[in-house]
C-alpha cells in the first residue's frame, strides 16, 4: 500500500544508536584513547535504546528530504467536554512554542486594545445555551479547511494549503492586505502590526504579515508527529486534543473520530475542515 | 594681524609660481599613490568572516567560497520555498544554517546579532550597498531551531564525538550532515 511504501521509503537516516563502526580505522590510535571511545559508544547506546521504546516514530523523527505530500492529511479532534474551563495550558503552549510570547506591547497602548490586537494561533472560547444554560469551552484555531475561503480570496497566493493540508502563509509573498482576515468564519488569522524585535528560527515573524495556526509545522518536518497544544493538553491530564493523521484509518486520529460524535463548525459552509470537535 | 598684499605683477610673485607648480604635483602624487592602495586593497574583498563565528574555523562554506560569494542569495532564495511549500528545513542552504555557522560571539560566548553593524552579514552589504530584509523577520541569532542540524538531540553529537573523537569544544561537532 502506498502509505506503508512511504513510511519505509522515508527512512533513509543512519541509525544512531548502533555504535559508530570506526574501529578498523581506530586501529593505529593508542588502547588508552581506543578504551575510551568503546565506552563512549556503548554509554550513547543504553541512553538512547528506551527513547527508541518510548516513541514509537523515533525511526521518522528526522528532517524530511522530501517534500509533503498528500499522503498524510493532518487534523485534530477537540473533545469540549474534556476542556477545562478556566485553563489556557494549549494557549500558553502554543505561544512559547511558535514565539508568539515575544510580541511587546507598542509603548504607551491601551492594555485591551494591545490584547484585541496581539498575534493569537488558539483563542479559548466560552459558549452558554441559554435556553438551558449549559456552557461549553473550546479552543477556535485555524480549523485547516479543505476548502479553504483564505486561500480563494488571497490576492498575491501567500495564503495556500500544504501538500499534506496545512493551511499556512507565505510570509514572503503576503502584502498584508488582511483579505484573508475577512474571509476566515473562525477569525483564526491575526496580524502582526508591530516590529517584533526578538525572533525564533523556527517562528519567523515581521510587521506587516497575517499569520495563524500552521499545526507546528517545524514539528512535522521534523518528523516529530505533535502539536505543542496537544501535549500541553495532555500534560494538563485533559487530553482534549488529539491530533494526527485524517488519512491513516488505524492512527489515533480517525480512531477518536470513529468512537465519538463530532462535527465541523459551521459545517453549512461545506468547507471540510481539518479540526472536528465533539461535545457541540 | 596684518597681512601684506603682494601685488601680482612684484618679482616676488613670479618668482613664486613654478614653486607652487611643484607642489600641486607633489598632491597629485600622492593623491594617484592613495588611489594605487585603494585598488590594491579592494582586490583583496572578504575577510567579512568573524574569528568569533564557527565559520572561521571550517574549512569552507557549505559550497565553495568563490561561488558562495556570488550566489548564496539564489541558494537561500531557493531553499525558501522548498521550506515553505514543501517543509524541507534541514539542508544546507537553510538560512538558520547560515546563522547558526557565521554568527560571531562577544567575550563571553554570547552570539551577536549577525544583522548588528559590522557582523557578517551587515559588513558585506554595507561594502556592497546592497539592502536586504531577512532579518525583519528571521532570527538573528540561533535560538529555537527545533530541527537545525546543529542543535538536534543530544544522542546525536554524542555518538558523532565518539565516531571521530573529536574534543567536546571542537568546531567541527555539530557540523551540518550531508544530505542526501
Amino acid at each position: 500500500m502506498n502509505r506503508e511504501a512511504e513510511t519505509t521509503a522515508t527512512d533513509p537516516h543512519p541509525d544512531l544508536t548502533s555504535p559508530p563502526s570506526s574501529a578498523p580505522a581506530a586501529a593505529a590510535v593508542d588502547q588508552t584513547r581506543r578504551a575510551l571511545i568503546g565506552t563512549a559508544a556503548g554509554v550513547t547506546a543504553a541512553a538512547v535504546a528506551p527513547g527508541l521504546v518510548l516513541y514509537s516514530n523515533a525511526n521518522e523523527a528526522a528532517p524530511r528530504t522530501d517534500p509533503v505530500s498528500d499522503v498524510h492529511r493532518w487534523g485534530m479532534l477537540i473533545d469540549t467536554d474534556r476542556c477545562a474551563t478556566g485553563c489556557t495550558a494549549c494557549v500558553t503552549a502554543c505561544d512559547r512554542e511558535n514565539g508568539l510570547n515575544l510580541q511587546a506591547k507598542p509603548l504607551g497602548d491601551d492594555q485591551d486594545k494591545w490584547q484585541n490586537q496581539r498575534a493569537t494561533w488558539i483563542r479559548k472560547v466560552r459558549l452558554q445555551d441559554n435556553l438551558t444554560g449549559r456552557m461549553t469551552n473550546l479552543p477556535l484555531l485555524c480549523q485547516h479547511c479543505e476548502n479553504p475561503p483564505c486561500v480563494d480570496v488571497c490576492p498575491t497566493g501567500a495564503s495556500f494549503k500544504r501538500a499534506d493540508g496545512v493551511v499556512m502563509v507565505d510570509r514572503h509573498t503576503c502584502i498584508g492586505c488582511r483579505y484573508c482576515m475577512m474571509a476566515c468564519p473562525y477569525k483564526a488569522r491575526s496580524f502582526i502590526h508591530e516590529r517584533v524585535e526578538q525572533n525564533l528560527s523556527r517562528a519567523p515573524r515581521g510587521k506587516g504579515c497575517v499569520e495563524s495556526c500552521n499545526l507546528c509545522a517545524h514539528r512535522l518536518d521534523n518528523g516529530d508527529i505533535s502539536t505543542a497544544c496537544a501535549d500541553a493538553c495532555a500534560h494538563e491530564g485533559h487530553h482534549a486534543i488529539v491530533f494526527g493523521d485524517l488519512k491513516d484509518p488505524d492512527g489515533p486520529l480517525r480512531q477518536a473520530l470513529a468512537a465519538s460524535p463530532n462535527r465541523q463548525i459551521r459545517e453549512d459552509l461545506r468547507l471540510n475542515t481539518g479540526v472536528r470537535y465533539a461535545g457541540i | 594681524m596684518d597681512i601684506i598684499m603682494i601685488p601680482p605683477h612684484h618679482r616676488m610673485a613670479r618668482r613664486a609660481r613654478p614653486q607652487r607648480i611643484t607642489w600641486l604635483a607633489r598632491v597629485a602624487l600622492l593623491i594617484g599613490l592613495l588611489l594605487l592602495a585603494a585598488a590594491a586593497s579592494a582586490e583583496r574583498v572578504g575577510g567579512f568572516v568573524l574569528p568569533s563565528s564557527q565559520a572561521a574555523t571550517a574549512a569552507t562554506c557549505v559550497e565553495p567560497t568563490e561561488y558562495m560569494r556570488r550566489n548564496h542569495f539564489e541558494l537561500i532564495r531557493h531553499q525558501r520555498d522548498e521550506t515553505v511549500y514543501g517543509g524541507i528545513r534541514s539542508t544546507k542552504h537553510s538560512l538558520a544554517g547560515c546563522v547558526t555557522c557565521h554568527v560571531g560571539h562577544d567575550g563571553d560566548g554570547t552570539p551577536i546579532p549577525i544583522a548588528d553593524i559590522g557582523q557578517f552579514c551587515n559588513a558585506c552589504h554595507r561594502y556592497a550597498a546592497v539592502r536586504m530584509n531577512c532579518f525583519d523577520c528571521h532570527a538573528t541569532v540561533p535560538v529555537g531551531e527545533g530541527w537545525n542540524q546543529t542543535v538536534t538531540a543530544p544522542s546525536a553529537p554524542t555518538a558523532q564525538l565518539a565516531d571521530t573523537a573529536l574534543p567536546p569544544g571542537h568546531p567541527s561537532r555539530g557540523q551540518p550532515a550531508p544530505d542526501r
